[in-house]
């Protein structure tokens, strides 16, 4: 009889305590590269707030979340993209001409404000359609399909807006950032809005057939259609779904500022990879968590912020920000070097 | 060739050289196409050249430190056969070459707004003095204090840009800073100077600047911002912390925003500058070379007043009716 | 000789497939039956690739037959063969490695939670995934502690495995295997051998495509010879030696040559 298909397991049957249909506290945690991340984040909370008495309030980390909340949702549709191993560089110009159009429309045609912001997300999520059927019909790159939507949506922004900031909104469409009180600390709406949509994404992502198909399709697109998925479908949707998010960021850069910028967004891809890459995601694609987006968009704005009480020159921020880019990539390339 | 081909090469000749005599053609290249400040400047060039009767060729780099854009720009004008070009550089050091070959071939280069460096690549510099500029508003805040005790946030531009730094080292020699002249290298400081963070002259940048510097110091009461639009972010972080009615923000550019601004009591005072000023300058130069072969040389200041609707003794300002008749933008 | 009276479960008359002015399938036919290991072996321009494709779905011929249990049909697509119970696991074995076991397993036909959870939101069964998937593995004998793994951190072999297990898990009439060893050392290649003959004790036929003749002879019942574009032959290895089979294979001998035991 021949000997049983065997690894380094002595036995043939796994045992009922390996079972591993146990779904334990481990499978709840996030992955090892987000746990690094977030170990990063702790640290540099625990440095500045040694550095700076005013630093560790409920009051300051209300406010970095606010200053963050706006790259923070377009972050989350970077993030999709990126674990189909794709890129948007047109996220940050897409959000400015949304809330162009939306303030425009409330401000200049007196559309209803409701209206005007479904406008702007319906304008944001065009765009992100072109993105999406380019890469999946023409099958060209995402970076250069991105780069030249860039391109279109800032010169339609500044054409339509005339480079003039749209002012003198009505009061709905600010009140995402108003705020309310919580003890001590008064929160911004909006922050709330972007925690809750990082929650329910991460749920899809782990939970539903769709996300997985989403990590299947960066993973290996050849592998994820020979088993019958749609991956012309998953990009189309992963890019709309984007546009989507982009939309609700304008929202929120819209009730943050007050006014309707043209030349807001101008950094916020690069700002939004950045998240992306310092949370661990994988470039490549089919690897990693948007929790760890979530870290790597607390990161920035906790550098931003704590660097600024101790009075430093905001260049050591470029700079530091840079530097845990490299360590963050590094680290996930040491870590998978079997994948 | 016979003697009727012989006139009528003369004539047309002479047809051709007696139409690029009547009409100079000059050149304007802006560092970007669609920001108010370089269209009011396109605006000013356009009517200057109807006047004087020469032809204007436009063009722009893409973005803001577009270099290369503009490198092509002046070729092209050269060999459309421009006399003069006026430039606002996008990167003071890279253009240079494309300059001096400019130059070297007889064309005349003027800087509008920001200079070249150094100086002298350009046969001449129109500008703002934004040291002054910043001295302006640095009197006027140090009037308005009238010696009390000032707690100051500067929101500047971003590291090692040259009007951000001479805007922000004049406002602090207008506020009494000893020691700080127009070759102070670097941002200059003072003990009074709570918070420095950069803004990138973006609204929603300047916000979180103003944000964080408040929460560095609740005290501030007294904000240097490089631009309106950093200065409007600064203003809505201020209203967020409850704190506008007691907090003075000074601002420099005296765009047509930042006026009505001005007068809604959000800037208490801003120093402007003229565009329309600098291209008109730029294009009568350009045209009289172009007549004369006399070259325009040397800096000129192009002017800035002071605007407030809250005059303060001993510094001359102007209030926001007359900004408005004079500011660039919509 | 052997008058076979079984029923055929797979059959293709007549296959041709021409890309531009290269025919690969000049009027290929082919027999599975049931309960079988058939390999399908080749030199290079045979039409053995075309072969499986046509049988997979993954190309559709130009003319010709197929038959499935008796009845003719036709494969628009590699998923279409998959809905009529057809089963490939390719060279390249089409797993996401950084994806886990289970999720390997049941990749684009996830386990859905059961009522509105799972129609409406999509939502997967995690725990019926993991219990599943351990139970195909199990069935095949394949010893891996954790379908949690990362199919990435497995061994060629284990990988291999996974593979074969997912195939196994949806056939429901033929699994065919594309070159299962070619990529595995000695051990673990002899695993994958035990691996498909359980296959075929769970009552399904399998169909093997391999360059490696020693495992060809170890584990196949009858041998597909193709060759120019048909199949010249159809031979048993318990009654032909290996270098006979090659000779047929590359045409240095004929297949009428052969004694009649030979044949199968």
């Amino acid at each position: 009889m021949p000997p049983d298909l065997k690894t380094a397991a002595p036995s043939a049957l796994p045992d009922a305590a390996a079972t591993t249909t146990a779904l334990r506290l481990k499978d709840w945690m996030p992955p090892v590269n987000v746990l690094g991340s977030l170990a990063a984040l702790l640290a540099a909370c625990l440095f500045f707030a040694s550095q700076s008495d005013r630093f560790l309030s409920g009051q300051n980390f209300s406010l970095i979340l606010q200053q963050v909340m706006v790259v923070g949702v377009i972050a989350i549709g970077q993030t999709l993209i990126i674990l189909t191993a794709g890129i948007d560089l047109s996220c940050g110009m897409a959000m400015a001409l949304g809330s162009v159009v939306t303030t425009k429309f409330a401000v200049d045609y007196g559309v209803h404000p409701y209206s005007a912001v479904l406008c702007g997300m319906a304008v944001c999520m065009l765009i992100g359609y072109i993105n999406g059927a380019l890469v999946t019909s023409i099958k060209l790159p995402p970076f250069i399909v991105t780069l030249g939507t860039m391109n279109i949506a800032f010169a339609v922004t500044q054409i339509y807006s005339e480079a003039q900031t749209i002012t003198g909104l009505p009061e709905a469409l600010t009140f995402f950032g108003n705020t309310f009180r919580l003890g001590q600390t008064s929160i911004t709406y909006g922050t709330v809005l972007m925690l809750a949509l990082y929650l329910l994404t991460w749920l899809f992502l782990r939970e539903t057939a769709p996300g997985r198909h989403l990590y299947a399709v960066g993973n290996n697109p050849e592998a994820a259609r020979l088993t019958g998925i749609a991956t012309s479908r998953v990009l189309l949707g992963v890019y709309m779904v984007a546009g989507l998010f982009y939309g609700v960021a304008a929202l929120l850069s819209v009730a943050r500022m007050g006014v309707g910028d043209p030349q807001g967004g101008q950094t916020d891809n690069l700002d939004s990879i950045t998240a992306v890459v310092l949370g661990g995601t994988s470039l490549f694609g089919g690897r990693g968590s948007v929790l760890g987006t979530l870290v790597g968009v607390l990161i920035v704005g906790v550098f931003r912020n704590g660097l600024t009480l101790m009075g430093v020159p905001s260049v050591v921020q470029i700079l530091v920000t840079g530097v845990l880019v490299i360590l963050a990539v590094a680290t996930d390339q040491l870590t998978h070097k079997k994948g | 060739m016979n003697a009727k081909h012989c006139i009528a090469m003369g004539l047309f000749t002479s047809m051709a050289m007696a139409a690029t005599a009547a009409e100079p053609v000059i050149g304007l290249i802006t560092k970007t196409e669609t920001n108010p400040f370089f269209v009011k400047m396109k605006e000013g060039a356009q009517a200057a050249a109807k006047q004087q009767g020469a032809k204007l060729l436009t063009a722009a780099g893409k973005a803001d430190g577009d270099n290369a854009g503009q490198v092509t720009a002046i070729e092209n004008m050269v060999s459309a056969g421009a006399k003069a070009i006026l430039i606002t550089p996008n990167d003071s050091k890279a253009i240079v070459p494309a300059i001096k070959k400019a130059r070297d071939q007889g064309v005349m280069v003027i800087a509008l707004d920001s200079p070249a460096e150094p100086v002298t690549a350009t046969d001449a510099l129109f500008a703002t003095d934004n040291f002054k500029a910043g001295q302006l508003i640095g009197q006027y805040a140090k009037a308005a204090f009238a010696g009390k005790p000032v707690k100051i946030a500067t929101l500047d531009l971003f590291p090692g840009h040259p009007i951000g730094i001479a805007r922000h080292n004049g406002f602090l020699a207008g506020m009494g800073v000893a020691g700080v002249t127009t070759k102070t290298a670097g941002l200059a400081t003072s003990p009074d100077v709570v918070c420095m963070a950069d803004s990138f002259g973006d609204q929603g940048k300047g916000q979180t600047a103003m944000e964080n510097c408040l929460q560095k110091n609740p005290g501030i009461n007294l904000v240097y911002t490089i631009n309106e639009p950093a200065a409007a972010g600064a203003y809505k972080a201020l209203k967020a912390a409850g704190k506008e009615k007691g907090v003075m923000i000074v601002s420099i550019d005296g765009g047509c925003a930042g006026i009505r601004d001005v007068k809604s009591g959000i800037i208490a005072a801003t120093s402007q500058q003229y565009p329309l000023k600098m291209a008109a300058l730029g294009v009568e130069a350009g045209a009289a070379f172009a007549k004369t072969g006399k070259k325009a040389s040397g800096y000129i200041d192009t002017g800035v007043t002071l605007i407030s609707d809250r005059a303060q003794a001993g510094v001359a300002s102007r209030d926001s009716a007359f900004g408005q008749s004079g500011c660039w933008g919509k | 000789m052997t008058t076979s009276v079984q029923p055929i479960i797979f059959q293709a008359r007549g296959l041709v497939k021409r890309y531009g002015s290269v025919t690969a399938l000049d009027g290929t036919d082919f027999d599975l039956r049931p309960g079988e290991i058939l390999a399908v072996i080749g030199d290079n321009g045979a039409g053995k690739s075309s072969l499986i494709k046509a049988l997979s779905g993954a190309v559709i011929p130009d003319a010709g037959e197929l038959m499935l249990d008796g009845a003719v049909v036709r494969f628009r697509s590699p998923i279409d063969a998959r809905r009529h119970g057809i089963e490939t696991v390719y060279q390249d074995l089409a797993v996401a490695p950084a994806m886990t076991i289970a999720e390997n397993l049941f990749l684009g036909r996830e386990i859905l939670r059961p009522g509105m959870l799972g129609r409406w939101l999509r939502l997967i069964d995690k725990r019926r995934m993991l219990l599943e998937a351990e139970g195909h593995m199990r069935d095949l004998k394949i010893g891996i502690r954790s379908m949690k793994q990362a199919v990435g951190t497995l061994s060629g072999g284990q990988r291999q495995g996974v593979a074969v297990a997912r195939s196994t898990a949806f056939a429901r009439h033929v699994v065919i295997l594309d070159e299962p060893t070619a990529a595995l050392g000695v051990k673990e290649g002899n695993m994958v051998l035990e691996l498909i003959r359980r296959v075929r004790d769970r009552g399904l036929p399998v169909i093997l495509i391999s360059h490696n003749m020693p495992h060809v002879f170890e584990i196949a019942d009858r041998i597909h010879i193709q060759r120019l574009g048909r199949r010249v032959a159809v031979v048993d290895p318990k009654h032909i030696s290996m270098s006979d089979t090659v000779a047929v294979m590359t045409g240095a001998k004929e297949p009428g040559d052969l004694p009649e035991e030979a044949h199968a």
